[in-house]
């Protein structure tokens, strides 16, 4: 798992909205279209605003509340969709708010006085255009199809397996259940982005020991893999397995649920592999039953998956980005199928030095043209 | 050390008139000053020939640069703490081999003694290099011989281990001195942490470091023994408003926000220990929080620009807040951008880690960056050493490092892998020694 449960959701969407705000990495925010910030005048009754028109792109307001009660000031869109806001202006304070607006069109400035009801509202017209990135490639709302097809596949099979898996547990079929714990770990690692994004289950459901907060119970696949290779099936091993298939189930309805992105889908190939650098390489994902590698094998499927889902894109924009991730992919799957044994593969304690730096070698390979994907997806 | 100019120096001018944009420090280049030390040990080895004995400041006194800039030792609180952070750190943690009193009391007065040499530029002992009898090992380890002070400072601090039955220094433990927890995500290594006394030295020359940590290991032998030592190759935080934000591994600006020598009230609050703090021996002192943190920089080199800002919290290139402009502009938490979703995330690195968040709580942060060869799996084993002094652990670094590790995102990116805490005593009166409010 990763550590904190946030990656693909919370990240993904905050860095969404700052692409869309325009503050990426760029050193021009404080330019504002038609002239230096807008002073705005708030007081317990008014909201004076120095100027109600601008140019499309960035805005910067600049807050000053000469009231006695805290205030609030609103940039908001049509049907009251807030465009920026920035909360908690004590009286006698200045604050600034920075608000990206591609398209021109009626807008609506707002104080609130106490931080209630709907303000006082001004009218404020943007007019021009600003470059707008336009997302109507074909190509990618078939690639995000075709992935959430693919992930509503693994999701199935997760639910499945791990329902097996559950049932050895509970049966007290020891060995039965230490086979099917790698089964059931592949469907998971191999859409672990898209898990992830629901940062209250990863913790519950693939949550490592050395991860847990105080006062955090260790539950889910890596509780009952301390049980079964390590402590001994215990007292609470069939309660644990009982709420590890009510969270994978619940997690499975929400992954089928969830509409991804095509940036998204870029960003799941790369975060698989920063898994497998981080967390598989190294052994820390399985530490009692060592089957890292199985997981280490369906992270790499599931990058696949996201980067096959693409392909048409990149195959468009950037060939040479294809051929090059055609070689690394083939070069983990060589390295990795040595260590296949029959249905599934060495335990990570059987590796030598030589073995887990040659696979580190083309991890690190494939890692870092599919941190490129992202960018060939975004620019056309 | 006999390197001369390279094109890529600047050209030499012994007086610069004025301020250089670039700052001080950066006025004289190491290689230059490599080059004097040169011609400076050509001059030593001579006047050793004639038995005269040559101090490393006397070599270099038409120095008058920053490089050559001498750090009082004495004072009310130990230096290196708020002294404007130098570029380059040596950190070592020492184990207590003896159990005698009286031997770790000796230890104390000849390692201040030497402290106080080195830190004014020369040898750890008179005539130690290279004036002593050529039939004896030289008392100075000479490699530092002919380098100037280089704001040399060296900071002591008392490690919990330090305070059980061999010192008879049981009752002395402060309360506060305590046994930091573990957190998630802690890979600690047993071998990168601890100790029963840590030194900290820093230097604008690496050379000088080292120089100071390996006399002052060597004067050790038979008393202490090196536990465990970290490298430091360039400051991570500013301490004073003169100095620009340094940059760490991640390639933002760190420590914007950090406490400042300027800021004298701040600093009493949350780093000076106060009298009724207890014990009465630590008053002016403070505790050194010391972490290795490892960074996966080739993880984070891959990371978009826009997530890596939205990780931290600023922009990379100018290191303003989102939403805000320059660098030094307030951090406004209480911004929101599309949606109403604040622009600092709610697990944004300078979200969790603001004295907002944390109920008014701050550090001193002077921590370093450093890179230790290779992980052996074709990666730079790179990070950042993070030193911070606080004035109460338990309600300063350690809800703040609870708050991280459980929230920020950065941790995808790094792993803490040696951890150490130390109490460290008032600074030294002259005729005094390191600790003796504590054991004389």
């Amino acid at each position: 798992m990763t550590r904190i449960p946030t990656g693909l959701a919370a990240v993904g969407a905050a860095a969404a909205l700052l692409a869309l705000a325009g503050c990426g990495g760029s050193d021009d925010t404080a330019q504002t279209g038609g002239g230096g910030p807008i002073a705005i005048t708030a007081s317990d009754d008014s909201c004076g605003v120095a100027r109600n028109t601008a140019d499309a792109g960035t805005i910067t307001f600049e807050v000053t509340n000469k009231g006695q009660r805290v205030t609030e000031f609103y940039l908001y869109a049509e049907g009251d969709r807030i465009m920026g806001e920035v909360e908690n202006v004590a009286p006698g304070l200045t604050r600034r708010l920075i608000v990206e607006v591609p398209e021109a069109g009626r807008y609506q400035t707002a104080c609130k006085p106490g931080m209630q009801g709907k303000g006082i509202r001004g009218d404020f017209t943007v007019s021009g255009q600003a470059t707008k990135q336009v997302d109507s490639d074909a190509k990618l709302a078939e690639a995000a199809k075709s992935y959430q097809r693919y992930v509503n596949s693994q999701a199935d099979a997760l639910l499945t397996r791990t329902t097996e898996f559950v049932d050895a547990v509970k049966a007290g079929e020891v060995e039965d259940a230490k086979a099917l714990f790698p089964v059931a770990r592949t469907y998971w690692e191999r859409i672990e982005p898209v898990a992830e994004s629901f940062g209250d289950l990863d913790p519950r459901i693939d949550g490592r020991e050395a991860d847990l907060e105080a006062g955090q119970e260790f539950t889910g696949y890596h509780r009952l893999e301390k049980d079964l290779w390590v402590s001994g099936l215990q007292a609470d091993s069939p309660a644990t397995a009982d709420r590890l298939l009510t969270d994978v189930n619940e997690i499975v309805t929400r992954a089928k649920a969830v509409e991804l992105t095509p940036l998204q889908l870029a960003n799941g190939a790369k975060e698989l592999l920063d898994e497998v650098a981080t967390g598989k390489i190294t052994g820390e994902e399985d530490a009692f039953s060592h089957t890292d590698l199985w997981d280490f094998r369906a992270n790499v499927d599931g990058s696949r998956a996201a980067i096959a889902a693409l392909r048409p894109t990149i195959e468009e924009r950037k060939a040479d980005l294809l051929t090059t991730l055609d070689a690394a992919f083939a070069a983990v799957d060589a390295v990795l199928e040595k260590h296949r044994r029959g249905d599934g593969f060495a335990l990570y304690t059987d590796l030598t030095e030589a073995d887990v730096k040659e696979m580190a070698a083309v991890v690190d390979a494939l890692g870092e043209p599919i941190s490129s994907v992202a960018e060939v997806v975004v620019s056309p | 050390m006999t390197g001369t100019p390279t094109t890529n120096e600047p050209a030499p001018d012994p007086a610069p008139a004025s301020a250089n944009a670039a700052g001080p420090r950066e006025r004289l280049s190491r290689r230059r000053l490599f080059g004097m030390a040169g011609a400076g040990a050509a001059v030593a080895g001579v006047s050793a020939a004639v038995g005269v004995a040559v101090s490393r400041s006397e070599s270099v006194t038409t120095v008058t640069d920053a490089a050559a800039e001498v750090v009082p030792f004495h004072g009310e609180h130990q230096a290196g703490i708020v002294t404007p952070a130098q570029d380059r750190m040596h950190f070592v943690a020492f184990d207590v081999t003896t159990r005698r009193r009286d031997d770790l009391v000796a230890l104390l007065k000849a390692w201040t003694a030497a402290a106080e040499r080195m830190t004014t530029g020369l040898e750890a002992k008179e005539n130690g290099a290279v004036g002593g009898s050529p039939q004896a090992p030289p008392a100075d380890t000479g490699e530092a011989l002919d380098l100037p002070a280089s704001a040399l400072t060296l900071t002591i601090g008392l490690g919990a281990s330090l305070f059980d039955d061999r010192f008879g220094l049981a009752d002395a433990r402060p309360p506060k001195l305590i046994d930091i927890p573990a957190f998630p995500g802690d890979d600690l290594d047993p071998r990168r942490g601890g100790g029963d006394i840590c030194v900290q030295a820093c230097a604008n020359d690496p050379q000088v470091a080292v120089h100071a940590i390996r006399n002052l290991a060597r004067i050790g032998f038979g008393k202490v023994a090196v536990r465990w030592s970290q490298l430091g190759f360039g400051r991570t935080s500013s301490t004073t408003r003169a100095q620009t934000t340094p940059r760490n591994l991640f390639g933002f600006k760190d420590g914007t926000r950090n406490l400042k020598a300027e800021d004298v009230e701040a600093l009493r609050e949350h780093v000076w220990v106060q009298p009724g703090d207890g014990p009465d021996w630590l008053v002016g002192g403070t505790y050194l929080v010391a972490r290795r943190i490892r960074m996966h920089i080739e993880i984070w080199d891959r990371t978009s620009l826009v997530e890596q800002e939205v990780i931290v919290g600023r922009a990379k290139g100018t290191g303003a807040p989102l939403g805000q402009v320059d660098e030094f502009d307030e951090v406004d938490l209480r911004v929101g951008g599309a949606g109403g979703e604040p622009l600092i995330g709610e697990n944004a690195h300078i979200r969790l880690a603001s004295p907002e968040a944390l109920g008014g709580v701050r550090l001193l942060r002077r921590g370093y960056n450093f890179t230790d060869g290779s992980d052996g799996l074709g990666h730079l084993d790179a990070g950042l050493f993070f030193v911070a002094f606080n004035r109460d652990t338990a309600k300063q670094f350690v809800p703040m490092q609870q708050a991280l590790s459980s929230k920020d995102v950065m941790m995808e990116y790094i792993e803490h892998t040696g951890s150490g805490l130390y109490a460290v005593p008032p600074g030294v009166r002259p005729g005094g020694h390191w600790a003796d409010t504590l054991i004389r």
